[in-house]
């Protein structure tokens, strides 16, 4: 007779894995990537490939020779980091700046912590702030978008919507004087703009949001609370005084709110747990958000305050606890 | 559609024998009948080893309050009185009886009509229900007199029925529902008077369209019973989320359900109490789902206390080449048995048998913080962080999160995409928690 194998309930398990959610935020990541490719063009396609082939190989370098552990490259979480730190950079950025940033993303931000799962900040994040802060002048030398171009080099740059406004208003210019500078409405929208390849479109970046909440990979509390805050947030400086702030339809769509709020900040390893939790991480990143954008020295701020939320995540977690059953009674 | 409101999963179904009536199996060679079949004391034996039992006779007796009375399912000699392997996995004593043939003990009403009237009191239903050694049927087999026995200061108001049958795979409810609706309908009417409630819901998943028309249909004629389909979801069936479901007030944490003024039973629990209190039959016997991908034929087996697990089996097609796992219960709740004789109890609602691929966990992995065990815990409670605490043995901290709340349904552990432990943990830091509570009483 056979033996047979005894464990604890449950016998049964849901047809879900770490693998099937990594691949499911890569397949909702592809019409970001396509709209990439379409506006910034061969340098765009470049870009994502080093990104997430650099990534793959420091994953395993370290897996393989410095902790001498089982390699799990394919888990997905290696390609999701590539992809969203190439989306963080601008389409002209060179290479050799890329395989830094994602050395830095991979081995600082993920691997030191002893790998997917235990690292506090986002590791894309943790790249693109690296580089940002590292090489200035490439970060924020941003091509003009021309679609299906294949020119790698000379293209036209310029400063992003963001930059605009900031600079200007910081001039003395009245917005009104300034908003002539900037793409139209419907533009920002779609995507066509300077700014990091993957954050320039709104739209495909909700379409692969509405794709994950579909999936139930990420929950609405996150991305709703973090754009909500920064619409409610600018809105109200906006009615105070539409000449020095922007509206805020504008800040949602512009620079890299979409693209933070939709994946980076909705990154389960470095976000909170419980709903409640979630709401004041979002509310959070988006009121730190507004006031590097408004007031900081930086035009964007969504990568720096996504990460400062990821510091408060194991308090957050710690004082948010989801209402129990029974605790409260209401017996009708 | 009623159901309750907090986490909870959806697991495929799977339900085979929904359809396979109720069949009688055939008496096995021997059967040990374990002497703790119920939460509480074990009985103590009243019958000696070489003794001759009848079928229906007393042979061990619950002696303290929370406890149930134990009978002989078959007539023949009683070989010894020794250890055995139960589901639990854990030697307990057990009554092992040479079967020899099926005689009745005179007292019992073996006949198959319907008795509606019950002229019993309150106080003789419970002692007919304590005597008989009715527990509860639907896994935990809670001493059902206990229940019945509503504590002084508190009031009863809803008598709920569970029908829910939430687990995957088990369908024994459900025949139960179908063939013995007027008895249930009896069960419930003597235990309404039993609790003194005028009002009783039976919850039925709906995935059960047929007992729900069913039981609609024969409800009209009894006062105060009501049928209400519930949504698809386990666990419909926990007792605390059934009441969540049926009348919408949460139990209190740490509480009884008495404390909402209800009282949960499940469906055959209460065709028990029917048999016992209308046809003085004490619980000798129990409806038991045999199903599993590779079961030839699932069934739904009216099989006798004591039976062993391999001869359900073998009723139902045989053991298949490839068994790599037999489960007691259900598959989310159920309990894995270490071997193929461990008896059926009063509270084995099923047998499952899973083929050898289906029987290993899958390869765990690093905790992601999807948050899917968080946003599924029925209870509300957070079981990463339970179990990592317990892992770290932060029994204090274990207890402040609320651990002892934990109704061990599984759904964390079914959902977690890295295959965590997660109940396993669990299970450890309320045992230790349970006993830290314990000691400062």
């Amino acid at each position: 007779m056979s033996l047979l194998t005894v464990s604890g309930s449950p016998h049964v398990h849901a047809d879900d894995s770490v693998r099937k959610i990594m691949y499911g935020v890569i397949i909702s990541l592809v019409p970001a990537m396509l709209v990439s490719f379409y506006f910034f063009g061969l340098g765009a396609l470049i870009i994502t490939l080093t990104a997430v082939v650099s990534c793959l190989v420091f994953e395993f370098l370290i897996q393989k020779y410095l902790i001498k552990g089982p390699v799990t490259i394919w888990d997905g979480s290696a390609i999701i980091t590539g992809v969203l730190l190439a989306f963080n950079v601008p389409s002209n950025l060179p290479l050799w700046i890329v395989v830094v940033g994602s050395f830095v993303a991979i081995g600082m931000g993920k691997m030191t912590f002893g790998g997917l799962g235990k690292n506090p900040f986002n590791p894309a994040l943790v790249g693109r702030v690296f580089m940002m802060i590292s090489f200035p002048v490439q970060m924020t030398t941003w091509p003009k978008p021309i679609p299906l171009s294949t020119q790698l080099t000379d293209v036209v740059t310029g400063p992003t919507a963001l930059a605009v406004i900031k600079d200007g208003v910081g001039r003395g210019e009245k917005v009104s004087q300034l908003l002539p500078k900037v793409p139209e409405y419907t533009d920002l929208f779609i995507g066509n703009m300077g700014g990091s390849l993957g954050e320039v479109s709104a739209i495909a970046l909700i379409l692969g949001g509405l794709y994950m909440l579909l999936r139930k990979i990420i929950t609405w509390h996150i991305p709703v609370s973090f754009i909500g805050s920064v619409f409610i947030f600018t809105g109200i400086m906006w009615l105070v005084n539409p000449e020095i702030y922007i509206d805020p339809v504008f800040h949602l769509i512009t620079g890299g709110l979409m693209l933070g709020a939709i994946y980076m900040a909705t990154d389960m390893v470095t976000s909170p747990m419980t709903p409640a939790g979630m709401l004041i991480f979002g509310v959070g990143c988006g009121i730190l958000t507004v006031v590097i954008r408004v007031f900081g020295a930086y035009p964007e701020g969504v990568s720096f305050a996504i990460l400062i939320m990821n510091a408060f995540v194991p308090i957050i977690d710690r004082s948010f606890k989801p209402k129990r059953f029974g605790e409260e009674v209401k017996n009708g | 559609m009623k159901t309750f409101k907090t986490g909870g999963v959806h697991p495929p179904e799977k339900k085979f024998s929904e359809n396979q009536p109720i069949e009688v199996l055939p008496l096995p060679e021997t059967v040990s009948i374990p002497l703790s079949q119920h939460l509480g004391a074990p009985a103590v034996p009243v019958i000696n080893k070489g003794d001759k039992v009848k079928t229906g006779q007393l042979i061990a007796k619950g002696e303290s309050f929370i406890s149930a009375n134990i009978h002989s399912s078959v007539t023949g000699t009683v070989t010894k009185i020794d250890d055995v392997i139960d589901a639990s996995g854990y030697r307990k004593k057990a009554v092992i009886i040479k079967v020899e043939e099926d005689q009745w003990d005179e007292s019992i009403d073996t006949s198959d009509t319907l008795k509606k009237d019950c002229d019993l009191t309150s106080e003789d239903i419970v002692k007919k229900v304590n005597q008989m050694g009715i527990v509860g049927m639907g896994g935990a087999a809670f001493p059902s007199h206990v229940k019945l026995s509503v504590p002084k200061g508190k009031k009863a108001e809803y008598l709920l029925i569970n029908g829910a049958e939430c687990e995957p795979y088990l369908t024994s409810d459900h025949r139960l529902m179908l063939e013995k609706g007027e008895e249930l309908m009896v069960g419930i009417t003597i235990k309404m008077k039993a609790l003194g409630v005028n009002k009783s819901v039976i919850g039925i998943e709906k995935n059960k369209p047929d007992a729900i028309e069913y039981l609609c249909e024969l409800a009209k004629e009894y006062e105060g019973i009501t049928v209400e389909p519930l949504k698809v979801k386990y666990p419909q069936g926990g007792e605390k989320q059934l009441i969540k479901a049926l009348v919408n007030r949460e139990v209190p944490s740490g509480k009884l359900p008495i404390e909402v003024g209800c009282i949960v039973h499940n469906v055959g629990t209460t065709f028990a109490v029917y048999e016992a209190v209308q046809k003085n039959k004490p619980l000798i016997e129990r409806v038991v789902t045999v199903t599993g991908i590779n079961i030839e034929k699932p069934s739904n087996l009216l099989a006798r206390i004591g039976t062993p697990v391999s001869a359900i089996i073998e009723a139902a097609g045989g053991i298949p080449s490839n068994t790599g796992k037999v489960v007691s219960g259900g598959p989310m709740m159920g309990k894995a048995l270490s071997n193929f004789e461990a008896p059926v109890t009063k509270g084995t609602s099923g047998i499952l048998v899973f083929p050898k691929e289906a029987s290993q966990r899958v390869t765990q992995l690093n905790c992601i913080r999807c948050a899917k065990c968080v946003n599924t815990c029925p209870m509300t409670l957070e079981p990463y962080l339970l179990a990592l605490l317990s892992d770290k043995k932060r029994y204090e901290m274990c207890e402040n999160n609320m651990i002892m709340d934990c109704i061990e349904c599984g759904s964390c552990h079914y959902v977690c995409p890295s295959g965590r432990p997660l109940l396993d943990n669990i299970r450890v830091g309320k045992a230790k928690v349970g006993q830290v509570i314990r000691e400062r009483k």
